[in-house]
């Protein structure tokens, strides 16, 4: 075991407030270097969750570590360790973006000497250097969250959390917050929430869903398709002897293959099938090669469905609504 | 508590770059400028028997109640409307911190309006070219009052807040804290129920806490200490309550 503490560490993390449970023991850890995608419903705790481990907020019980230094007693730690993006990044209006990441720069007790260099290089690497002495009631939206950033990562934190930063921006915008967040990769932890599925599968190492304060699924996005799904799936269209020749020519491919599901024949004869198998390596080419080669088949089309990540969602945030309404039902977690 | 100055430095630049600042400062030199014009015709009149700056200070509350306001309404309100306020308090300070740079900046911005009513004294003083009418001792001891009691009222004002998000709400709860404890406990000093014998401690009380009767005080030369301490208590009293709400309301967002 490694002498160096992970990154961060929740263990039955808890918040509630006024009778609500935000966040119900939730435990995960996430290593030095990895980025962490935090996805979950609107409501499901993310956010709470990340206002705790920044120390904003209190937890009502469990235990936070950041880089192995505890959140509850040692909080003016902490908030040296991560660099925090708020969702939509609230800027103050009056003040020049330059200027503002001057004053954030001292907060965060960065010298003097080393502040005008590191400003430079952030508003080069964020893309803003054009805009360095705009005011932001003049400014963009879109610049908000690349503001965020590069005050996030300013003082070069070795953890840095960000809620939503790419929220409200443009395909282009998305793009350069994209390979930021991947520039920063071994560098520094990063945590981040996002409604947007296909960012996070983009950027992400590993995912965390959470719904209802409790995490539903974790992992990388291929194992959370194999976890949530359980089973490859083939989208087939074939014409011939379906019923009494099909299930025999598959289990010779391969014994796993089953037909799920057999759609109506189209006008020229040809049926939509749905194929599982608990095989995770790609059986299309197989699979092709025998049905091509049996005189009872006639193959128009065969394709591997790969599930979004929105699918894993879909489907892991309504596994977690179904175990949350069971009341002996315990929540999966890690 | 080395964040500070830093903070305090930001706060009186936001406040210098801010065009209700300027408003404000406008207000509050138009209305001392007729109130110290009212009080030299009173003089060009008939001979009277204070200093004009007696006069001039016994007017204090009437700036107080619109300028507190003004000026400490939006410190915490606003960034706690905004969300400023959790950008701020994740970075390496504590609310400690950041309620005493609010506050000592508003309080600066005060002293400096209340200063620069010092003016109207020059002019005075340049015009008239009579000595009489800039008698020190009163002229003195009414800015050191100014000072010291708004001490008190600017905690009043950063307080209400930090319990509210708008701005709004913030300004009437401090206008109304100010009248309660200016107007307020004058209007208490005057019921005749505290003259009872039963009622002495609470009328030694109301008397301690008077406004008016400390600025008669001030404006004398007396410097009493113990009136001193009332107004320094007030401050400590006043703003950890205005930490405790900052942090009151952090727990239960």
């Amino acid at each position: 075991m490694s002498a160096e503490p992970p990154a961060i560490e929740v263990r039955d993390l808890v918040k509630s407030y006024s009778g609500h449970t935000a966040v119900s023991r939730i435990s995960f850890t996430v290593a030095r270097g990895e980025i962490l995608g935090f996805l979950g419903p609107n409501g499901a705790g993310k956010s709470t969750t990340m206002r705790i481990l920044t120390g904003y907020l209190p937890a009502t019980a469990g235990e936070v570590n950041v880089c192995g230094v505890p959140v509850a007693s040692r909080s003016d730690e902490i908030k040296k360790l991560i660099g925090y993006m708020p969702e939509n990044n609230p800027l103050p209006d009056d003040m020049r973006v330059s200027e503002y990441l001057h004053y954030r720069g001292r907060l965060k007790e960065i010298p003097r000497r080393k502040l005008g260099p590191r400003i430079d290089e952030v508003l080069e690497l964020c893309d803003l250097t054009r805009v360095r002495h705009r005011i932001f009631g003049k400014l963009s939206k879109g610049f908000r969250p690349r503001v965020g950033i590069a005050e996030a990562i300013l003082a070069e934190p070795p953890v840095i959390i960000m809620d939503e930063p790419t929220i409200g921006l443009d395909p282009h915008q998305i793009l350069i917050v994209r390979d930021l967040i991947a520039s920063l990769r071994g560098r520094m932890t990063v945590l981040i929430s996002s409604h947007i599925l296909p960012e996070i599968e983009k950027t992400c190492d590993r995912v965390l869903i959470v719904n209802q304060g409790r995490v539903v699924a974790t992992g990388t996005p291929a194992d959370l398709r194999r976890e949530v799904f359980g089973q490859s799936r083939y989208d087939l269209e074939l014409a011939g002897d379906i019923d009494a020749a099909l299930p025999s020519a598959l289990s010779a491919v391969e014994p796993s293959l089953a037909l799920a599901e057999t759609g109506e024949p189209d006008a020229t004869g040809f049926r939509r099938l749905t194929l599982t198998s608990s095989r995770d390596d790609d059986l299309g080419e197989p699979l092709l090669r025998a049905l091509s080669a049996d005189p009872r088949f006639r193959v128009r089309a065969l394709r591997r469905v790969q599930p979004s990540l929105e699918d894993v969602f879909l489907v892991a945030t309504k596994r977690g609504w179904e175990t949350l309404d069971k009341p002996s039902g315990a929540a999966k977690s890690q | 508590m080395k964040h500070f100055t830093t903070i305090l430095g930001h706060e009186i630049r936001m406040l210098l770059v801010s065009s209700s600042t300027y408003i404000a400062a406008v207000l509050f030199l138009a209305v001392m400028g007729f109130v110290f014009s009212g009080v030299l015709e009173n003089y060009s009149a008939s001979a009277q028997e204070t200093s004009p700056a007696a006069v001039f200070f016994q007017l204090f509350w009437l700036p107080v109640f619109f300028m507190v306001p003004l000026l400490t309404m939006k410190c915490l309100a606003e960034e706690r409307r905004l969300g400023t306020l959790e950008t701020l308090l994740t970075a390496p300070v504590s609310t400690t911190e950041v309620v005493l740079g609010k506050y000592f900046a508003a309080y600066f911005l005060y002293v400096m309006l209340w200063a620069s009513t010092g003016g109207f004294f020059h002019i005075l003083h340049s015009f008239a070219g009579d000595a009489r009418f800039l008698d020190l001792g009163p002229l003195l001891g009414g800015y050191l009052f100014i000072a010291v009691s708004g001490l008190l009222y600017v905690a009043l004002g950063v307080f209400a807040s930090s319990l509210s998000r708008n701005q709004a709400v913030a300004g009437i709860l401090a206008f109304t804290l100010l009248f309660a404890a200016i107007i307020g406990v004058r209007f208490v000093g005057t019921l005749e129920v505290l003259n009872l014998e039963t009622m002495q401690p609470l009328r030694a009380a109301v008397d301690y806490t008077m406004v008016f009767r400390h600025l008669e005080d001030f404006t004398r030369g007396v410097v009493d200490t113990r009136q001193l301490l009332f107004y320094v208590s007030g401050t400590v009293l006043a703003l950890i309550f205005s930490i405790l709400g900052v942090e009151a309301k952090l727990i239960h967002s």
